[in-house]
């Protein structure tokens, strides 16, 4: 499978990035190297085979559903750009 | 006061302990080799204020006779690593001014234990690298040079700034991260020990994630000693990281120094590869005489799907990835760039911010996680992943104790010899340390020799899950018969 300077944006936007047209079209040779080289999975014969979800064998742990560090506003958002008293500030979402 | 800082982690141990020098007096002569050595570019940050006030705390509890495992040892930190109120920004542009509000549970085990800390180091951004090149505060050089030439050198990543410190004794031992081999391929390229412990032996707490289902924290050291020293002060059962494996950490340092007599070392024939230089075949060689000359049994194994380590790792990690790096929004922490509404601010403030192998790697993983995509690519990755690990299973099974491997499949490069080449050419750097990561295996790089233009050379010994002391004691033996790698100071 290959990607072409369309799918590059879309994909782009999906993540949030904003790409020009000249990082677009860079980007798509890039991908499709990386594409084509992850290519090669599909010689293995994965039939009956589980996929991974935990590499060591492990219980998901489980923990008292309690606060354990609660009412530290200031610590949560100290490293905020843009605050204003103890919230975020981000541009306008609804009108 | 310079030769404090040629003396290994067990060593200030001993000094500190018969008071042939004070912790504020090794600290010291770490802080000017420092200032000497930013040519390197291995600290981001030099936090000497901080160090000098732990290492006056470290004299008061040695005049007490309470000095803690750690005490007076000065370390330096990789950038991804939180530590309160200091620098931690993963080497990105898109953290610009973060400083945590807490610490990462291996730096504050690493505190507890009576250690100091000299700074933060660089790396590769988000730990993507293999050359230490992709920092946004520029790259680090190799203390190591080739014979007869003065060209920069990379000194691997993405702990390139681990390895150079600690190689050019600008601290004692350093932390550092690997998610598909970066604390053994910076190791083996600037002849330092790095060991990746089993997925779960160190906490993530306060590590910045690249990705969860491979990130492993460990120790670069100059000696195999001293990287089992620090890995048992690193190591812990944490509650803060529900992938922390509750497994009681050993003390790793009494397995140095036991016989490997009866030891069964496996050689995995899929990792002779095709091209690969006369002096890595020959290192491997020496390594198999060296272990089978101190008893062990060299045994040839099969591990088949090791070359599809590597295509599966470019799925999983960059999908991880893109999910771990959706966080870097520019509402809560670090850069923001406006934009006319607020996706626009997400566009521009994550375009301005993440470099571009970094940007690659989270359109990778957005696009095989995208709709449509997953099951031929994440599903088969996360599959072949299994078959990956069970290669690793049947042969312990079997009764192989430890696996030899070359860790690298050259000596260091140059810096920007790789610039235009393909990113797959980069990635090839970790062909012999990815597997490790894909299977959640220990796996430890040792210094074994020099390449013909005077380069360090390591060698890899992979152990089964939470065996780090398997490494630790079959990598002394590897250390005793190839002797210790130090370059010679030129910056």
């Amino acid at each position: 499978m290959s990607v072409d300077t369309a799918t590059v944006k879309r994909v782009a936007r999906l993540a949030r990035i904003a790409v020009s047209e000249a990082e677009a079209e860079a980007l798509k040779s890039e991908l499709n190297a990386i594409l084509g080289f992850v290519e090669q999975l599909n010689e293995v014969d994965v039939r009956g085979v589980e996929p991974m979800t935990s590499v060591i064998a492990m219980k998901t742990k489980m923990r008292p559903d309690v606060v354990t560090e609660g009412e530290r506003a200031e610590a949560v958002i100290v490293n905020a750009p843009a605050r204003e008293a103890s919230f975020f500030v981000v541009p306008k979402v609804v009108e | 006061m310079s030769d404090l800082t040629g003396l290994t982690i067990a060593e200030i141990r001993d000094g500190l302990k018969a008071g042939a020098f004070s912790a504020k007096e090794l600290t010291r002569a770490y802080l000017s080799s420092m200032a000497a050595a930013r040519n390197l570019n291995a600290y981001i940050i030099e936090t000497p204020e901080k160090a000098l006030a732990m290492a006056a705390e470290s004299d008061r509890r040695i005049a007490a006779g309470a000095a803690r495992p750690l005490e007076g040892v000065p370390l330096g930190i990789k950038d991804l690593f939180c530590t309160e109120g200091v620098h931690s920004q993963a080497a990105s542009h898109v953290l610009d001014g973060f400083k945590p509000v807490y610490e990462s549970t291996v730096t504050a085990n690493l505190w507890a234990g009576g250690a100091v800390m000299l700074g933060k180091l660089n790396m590769d951004e988000f730990a993507m690298g293999s050359s230490n090149e992709t920092s946004y505060y520029g790259p680090v050089v190799n203390p190591w040079r080739a014979r007869g030439s003065n060209a920069p050198l990379v000194p691997g990543g993405s702990s390139g700034g681990s390895a150079a410190a600690v190689a050019a004794r600008l601290c004692a031992g350093a932390t550092a991260t690997d998610t598909g081999g970066s604390i053994r391929q910076p190791a083996a390229f600037t002849g330092t020990v790095g060991i990746k412990p089993t997925y779960g032996r160190c906490s993530r707490f306060g590590i910045v994630a690249f990705a969860s289902s491979l990130d492993q924290a460990g120790p670069i050291a100059r000696t195999v000693r001293d990287a089992a020293i620090l890995l048992r002060s690193m190591a812990s059962v944490d509650a803060k990281d529900t992938t922390s494996a509750d497994v009681p950490v050993p003390d790793y340092e009494s397995a140095i120094g036991e016989s490997i007599k009866g030891l069964r070392i496996g050689i995995p024939r899929e990792y002779r590869m095709e091209g690969m230089p006369a002096a890595i075949e020959l290192l491997w060689e020496r390594g198999k005489e060296w272990l089978s000359a101190a008893g062990a049994a060299i045994v040839d194994i099969s591990l088949p799907h090791t070359k599809y380590a590597l295509p599966a790792y470019y799925i999983v990690a960059p999908a991880e990835a893109s999910s771990n790096l959706a966080r870097y929004d520019g509402v809560r922490y670090g850069l923001r760039v406006p934009g006319d509404d607020v996706i626009a601010m997400y566009e521009n403030t994550r375009a301005a911010g993440f470099g571009k192998e970094v940007k690659r790697r989270i359109l990778i993983g957005t696009y095989v996680l995208s709709a449509g995509y997953y099951d031929a690519y994440y599903l088969r990755a996360q599959k072949v992943r299994t078959l990956i690990k069970r290669d690793f299973e049947e042969v312990f099974a079997a009764g192989i104790d430890a696996i030899l491997t070359p860790a690298t499949p050259t000596a260091a490069f140059g810096l920007e010899a790789m610039a235009l080449a393909s990113p797959i050419e980069m990635y090839l750097n970790d062909i012999f340390t990815v597997t490790v990561n894909m299977a959640g295996l220990p796996g430890i790089a040792v210094p074994a020799g020099l390449s013909d233009e005077g380069l360090p050379l390591g060698l890899q010994l992979i152990g089964r899950p939470f065996d780090e002391a398997m490494l630790f004691r079959t990598g002394q033996v590897i250390e005793d018969a190839a002797g210790r790698f130090t370059p010679v100071p030129w910056w």
